[in-house]
This record gives structure tokens, sequence and C-alpha cells, in this order.
């Protein structure tokens, strides 16, 4: 009974791992685009669920709005990013790292001080810069470096400008934050409150069992993209060799363009899932971010079974030492129970979760399933 | 004498007569102006200066991105600020740090133990950070890990320190740190000339690491982790064992890093477990990427633009400052990717020479005629880890 209960609530908590970890899988492991800002991609799917909720108060079913919102809205700004950012960066993954650190920094003071005359200002600017960029070329023109450097500072001085007259002249309606740094609380239905009564003892939040729920149907989904649909097809060649898929036709800007709005849409629906088990804050990512990487390094890069695997996995352990149960178990061996004991808090386990993981990277250097070819690296 | 010899020369002229410079003439020019806070200031950034030299060393010229420094910078802070806790005065009864007793701690951990006495926490600022460096570079080295997978590993390493230090209440502290230090060697920490010899200290400890640094990036040794960084494969079929020389050049770094935290922390007078967070570690790839990989003097303008600017910005908008860190951590990587010195060496240096008329045809050295060319430029052209 007791094995039960470990096993349900590891699940549980490896579920959240998945669902997590599922966007990272597609970026980091297909694409090999360490997106620092992931974390902030859940964040910013659970702040548009707290706003759908909010919109359509009193709905029950506004969950099902609140996913598709989540998901189109992450993965919107993922296909921006895309395009602004990353493309540029695609042969320096190190570099990446750096921008999307950037970008993720950006994005958790977004949110603490976003305000009508914020989003004005920030609207201004990007009409007029890509807005003149996009007349430039479509006039078949090329500005030179200086030109754009010239371009961006006139229109940021233009949206800063507006940004002090908006809210200079709405007043405090224009300048109050929508969300504030404090975390937000998004209310579960009612239908997800309660709890599935296992046993006398056990019984699971129903809101853990949705997001198992989540994970699997995300799961499937994305199975069923990438091994059964053409762009699917397209992905995986452009994941083996880009320059040969570019050759035989493939539009590779397009492909990555769209796996990485994918991703991010995926983080995205995790955050909406996340936001029913705590409150949101703006640093809701920082929290999952270096599990998220754990996982998927475990995992073997790009082989969804070992996201899986290695989701559930730490997960379950993580359950298990940090609640002490394994130490409650090996009670009779008293030198490991102490030992393990030591390690029996949530931030403990973590620590020796860690020492397990590169202890398993010594035997099996590149995950669980590695990625079989035949390469000078490996 | 040789032209290399001759810049050799310049190169050493040049970093005493700045180490001079930073010791004697900028502090009383600094109080002068009124200024006399940016003194303290300043001695901070320079120690962050040799962290900035420690990672330009590992990913700069060896191309293994580190996330993880906090950790080292964090080990050699402790060190120092458990030596400073344990400076009672003689006739004190309960020889326990001031937090230890609220804990209810009655007796001296075996942990503190050994930093009463001071050549051991010299010892330790140095050898804790390095050992723990060699160790986790041999296990991710070893298995030929590398890229964006050490970079995350490390990153993970930074998390776990920053747990296990923030859990250990009764033993560290936790999340308020190690603050409040009274006295080192019979004076006061906080007196502005103990402060001074601090600083003294640093840019001594700075022009030392600075050294160190060029030395071991000039030569043979130097080639071999650009060669490492730009190729690694093929310096392996070519008999090295890059294994080895990555554990020792990430335990040098390491060591620095550990030398940085012990000299910023009783400038600062506190050492928390904040030092171990992400953001930290990830800050010191970015001083060292705006100053410009692979050029150790990039490392130090880097670590001293980035920190004046977010202690200038942060001190008039608080609120913006996060704003200007993000668009600078994108700015540098899209724009100036070769950093500010990176760019005064190649576009810069090209549009001085236009503009004063003195061109000449840019080629490569020729092997046969210059044995010694300095290869450090041909190598940094695109650093890409």
């Amino acid at each position: 009974m007791e094995f039960l209960d470990a096993l349900v609530n590891g699940i549980a908590t490896g579920a959240v791992l998945l669902l997590a970890a599922l966007g990272l899988a597609i970026t980091f492991g297909l694409m090999g685009v360490i997106n620092m800002a992931q974390g902030e991609l859940m964040m910013l799917g659970a702040y548009t669920t707290f706003v759908i909720q909010q919109g359509l108060r009193g709905w029950e079913g506004y969950v099902l709005v609140a996913l598709v919102g989540a998901f189109v809205v992450t993965a919107l700004f993922g296909l921006a990013l895309e395009r602004a950012v990353i493309r540029f960066l695609y042969d320096r993954p190190l570099e990446t790292l750096l921008a999307t650190w950037g970008v993720s920094l950006i994005l958790q003071q977004l949110v603490r001080s976003v305000n009508w005359a914020l989003v004005a200002g920030v609207g201004v600017f990007a009409l007029l810069f890509w807005g003149a960029l996009g007349v430039l070329r479509w006039q078949r023109r090329c500005l030179p470096v200086w030109g754009r450097g010239l371009l961006a500072a006139l229109a940021a001085g233009i949206g800063l400008t507006t940004i002090a007259l908006v809210s200079q002249r709405l007043g405090l309606a224009a300048r109050k934050p929508w969300f504030g740094a404090q975390n937000v609380d998004v209310t579960a239905p009612a239908w997800l409150r309660t709890g599935w009564r296992l046993t006398e003892t056990l019984q699971i939040p129903y809101t853990r069992l949705f997001i198992l729920g989540l994970a699997v149907v995300c799961l499937l989904g994305m199975g069923l993209f990438l091994y059964r649909s053409p762009w699917g097809l397209r992905i995986r060649a452009v994941t083996q060799n880009r320059a040969m898929s570019a050759c035989l036709g493939i539009n590779t800007d397009a492909v990555d363009a769209l796996t990485f709005a994918l991703g991010s849409g995926l983080a995205g629906i995790a955050g909406c899932g996340v936001s029913f088990l705590g409150s949101v804050g703006p640093n809701t990512g920082q929290n999952y971010i270096v599990d998220m990487f754990m996982v998927v390094v475990l995992g073997g890069v790009g082989n969804l079974w070992g996201t899986v695997l290695a989701a559930l996995g730490i997960g379950t352990l993580n359950y298990l030492l940090g609640s002490g149960k394994l130490a409650a178990w090996v009670q009779p061996v008293p030198g490991l129970a102490d030992f393990l004991g030591f390690f029996s808090t949530t931030s403990m386990a973590k620590v020796l979760l860690f020492i397990l993981i590169v202890a398993f990277l010594q035997y099996r250097p590149a995950g669980l399933f590695p990625q079989k070819g035949r390469m000078v690296e490996s | 004498m040789g032209q290399r010899q001759r810049l050799l020369w310049l190169e050493i002229g040049v970093v005493v007569g700045t180490a001079l410079a930073l010791v004697f003439v900028i502090p009383p020019i600094l109080v002068g102006l009124g200024q006399g806070f940016r003194v303290n200031l300043l001695g901070r950034f320079l120690a962050l200066a040799i962290a900035g030299l420690a990672i330009d060393l590992i990913w700069g010229y060896t191309g293994l991105l580190s996330l993880g420094h906090g950790v080292f910078f964090g080990l050699g802070g402790y060190a120092l600020a458990m030596h400073l806790k344990l400076q009672f005065p003689p006739d004190t009864q309960v020889r326990l740090p001031s937090f230890m007793p609220l804990y209810g701690v009655t007796e001296l951990p075996w942990l503190w133990r050994p930093f009463f006495s001071f050549p051991f926490t010299l010892v330790a600022i140095i050898l804790v950070p390095a050992l723990l460096g060699a160790l986790i570079g041999y296990l991710i080295f070893r298995n030929r890990i590398r890229g964006v997978y050490f970079s995350i590993l490390t990153q993970a390493l930074t998390i776990i320190f920053f747990n296990f230090f923030n859990g250990q209440q009764k033993l560290l502290n936790g999340t308020n740190g190690l603050t409040d230090f009274q006295t080192i060697f019979g004076y006061r920490v906080s007196d502005p000339q103990t402060q001074g010899v601090f600083y003294g200290l640093t840019v001594l400890a700075l022009a030392a690491s600075y050294g160190l640094c060029r030395w071991l990036t000039s030569g043979r040794f130097g080639c071999l982790l650009v060669a490492i960084r730009d190729d690694e494969p093929r310096v392996r079929m070519l008999g090295y064992n890059p294994t080895v020389v990555k554990v020792f050049v990430f335990a040098i770094s390491a060591a620095l890093a550990g030398l940085a935290g012990a000299l910023y922390t009783p400038q600062t007078g506190i050492i928390s477990p904040r030092v171990m967070d992400i953001a930290f570690s990830i800050e010191m790839v970015i001083w060292v990427a705006v100053g410009g990989r692979a050029s150790l003097v990039g490392a130090v303008v880097g670590t001293l633009v980035v920190n004046f600017a977010k202690s200038l910005l942060s001190e008039s908008f608080p609120q913006v400052w996060l704003f200007f860190l993000g668009g600078l951590f994108l700015a540098v990587v899209l724009l100036l990717p070769e950093g500010i010195v990176g760019w005064l060496r190649t576009t810069g240096w090209e549009w001085w020479q236009k503009t004063t008329g003195q061109r000449r045809l840019s080629t490569y050295p020729k092997l046969e005629l210059e044995m010694d060319a300095d290869y450090e430029h041909l190598g940094d052209q695109r650093p890409n880890g």
C-alpha cells in the first residue's frame, strides 16, 4: 500500500516535469537550441490562463479556452522570438543560451511592470521599426547597418515619448501595472478541486490527474505530428542533416520557425497546467528550468521515450528521497538510512539526485537513449 | 631584442603601470571628487574582474562555457568569511559565531575548526574550489561530455550548491549568509585603512592573475587550449589528451574564481548563497562577452564596464535595470559578438587605419618567415565553443 502511494505521488510529480520538459525536448532535443527562456514561456502560458480565467469569470469550462489560448499566445511569442533572435544563432548554441537568458530577464521584468503605457510604447516602437523595414523591403531596398541603428534609435525615442505622454495623459489608469510583482492565483474550477479517493488514506488530487492526462495527450499529439505528418517528416529530416535537407528542397527556415513555435506552444500548455498547482509569479519559470534540462539530458537528446522515462524517473526518485520514504524503507540498514535521511528534504533531495545523474552519465554519457550515428564526436 | 620580447616588456610595463595607477592615483582622485564610496565599489569590481579572467580562460580560450563559477566564487568567499567569523576577542566565553547560538548550536562544528588557522584558510580559498573543479571536471570531461551539456551540468551544480548552502541553517546561517565581520589580525574589517589594504591586495591579485592567465594562454599550452576549443577530436587524434588539459584548466579557473570570492567578501561585508544563484554565474559570462572573449584585457574591461553600468543604472532606475541587462545580453550576442576589445581589434582597427590613411594589406602571417607569429589573432575569429 505504501508502495502504491509512493508510486502514484512520484508519477504525479513526474507528470509535471514531463509536461514542462516536452517543449524543451523539441527545441533543445530536435533543434539543439538552448532556450533559457523556456521557463518564462511557461510563465507566459500561466499568466494567459490567469487572464482568461478573469475574463470568463464564473464559467467552469474556461480551462479548455485557457489551454488553447496559452498554446496560441506562447506559440506566437515563440515564433516572434525565433524570427527576431534565434534564427541568427543556429550555429552558435552557447550564444543562444546568453541571448535567451536576456529574453528571460526581460520577460520577468515585463510581467512585473507591464501596463497600458508600456504596451502603447512598445507597440509604437514595433510599428515604426519593423513597419519601416517592411516597407523598405517591399520597395526592394536595404538599409545599411548605421541606417538601421538610426531607425531603431528614432523609433525607440518615439516609443519612450509615447510612454511618457500616455502615462501623463491617462494618469493612474495607464501607469497601474496589470499583474505587479506579487504572485497571482489561478483558481482551479470546482471539478478539479477535489480528489480521487483511491484507498482510505490515499487521495490523488484531480489537478495532478489532469496534468498527467495533459502530458499524455501532448505526448501523443507530438508523436503523431512528428512521425505521421509531412511537416513532422521535414522536422526530423532537418534535425538529422540540415544541409542535405535544404538541398532536397525542404524550406529549413520554415521548419525551424514551426518547430520552435511548437516547442514554445507546448511550454504554454505546461504553464497552463502548472498554474493549477500553485500561485503564479514572475519567478515561476526559474523553478523549472534546470529540472527540465536535466530531464532532456538524462533522456537522451531528440528521443521522446527517453524524455518520458527520465521525467517519470526523476519525479519518482525526487518524491521518494524528498519525502523520506526511501529512508524509511531501508530502516534495517542503519548506515544507509542515516545517509538517506540526511537528504530527505526537497532541496537536499535535488542534491542527491544531481549526484546520481552525474554518476549515471558516467555510465551512459549520452543519456538513456543516445542518438545512433557514426560521428567522430560520439 | 626581438619584436615579441619588446611587446612582452611593453605589456608588463602597462600592467604594472595600471596597477600602480589603480592603487596610488585613482583613489585620491575619487576621494577628491567626493565619490569616496566608489573606491570601495572599484575594489569589489576589481575582485570580480579576477572571476572574469577565470571565465575568459575557460570560455574564451578553451571553449567551455561554465555556468557554475558562482559556486567556486562562493566557496572562496565562504572560506574567508568563516575565518573572519572565528575572530573572537580573547575574553569571550562562548567561542561560537554569533548566529549559531540562535539555532541552539553549542559546540563548534568540525567543519569550522580548521578555519581558526589563517594559513589553512588561505590554502582553502584556492584549493577547495580547485579540487571541486577538478573533480567535477574529471567526471564530466572523462566521458567527453561537452559543449551545451557541460553548461547544463555546471548550471545544475549551482542549483545544488545553492540549495545546500540555503538549507544549512545551523552550519552556515542559511539564506542570510555570513555577515557582520569583526576583526582580522586584530584590525577592524570595516575600518577605511583595512579596506584600503584589501583594495591594494585586490589590485595585486588581479595583476598576478592576469600574469598567470597571460602565461598560460601564450605559448604551447595556450595553443593547445585554442585547439581544443576549435576542434577537439582533431587534438585527440594528434595524440594529446584533451581531458587532462581541460581538467587542469578548469581547476585553475575555479581557483581564480575562489580567490575572487575571497577578495570580494570582506569588501562587501557579506557572503550569502545568492552568489551561487544561476543569475550571478550567467552574469559573469556576460562580463566577458561584453569585454571580448579570448582577450584577457577584454575580461577585465568588460567586468568593470558592466558592473559600473549596473551600479549607476540601478541607482537611478531600479525598475528598468533588468530590461537593460536583458537588452545587453541580446545586443552583445547579436550586434557585438566579439565584444568591445574584439571589435577594437578587428573592425575598429581597420576603421582607424582607413581614416588615418595608413591601411596595409592584411595577410595571414607567413609560417616560414615568422616562426612565432601570434596565433591568438587567427584563432579568435570565430570562437564557437
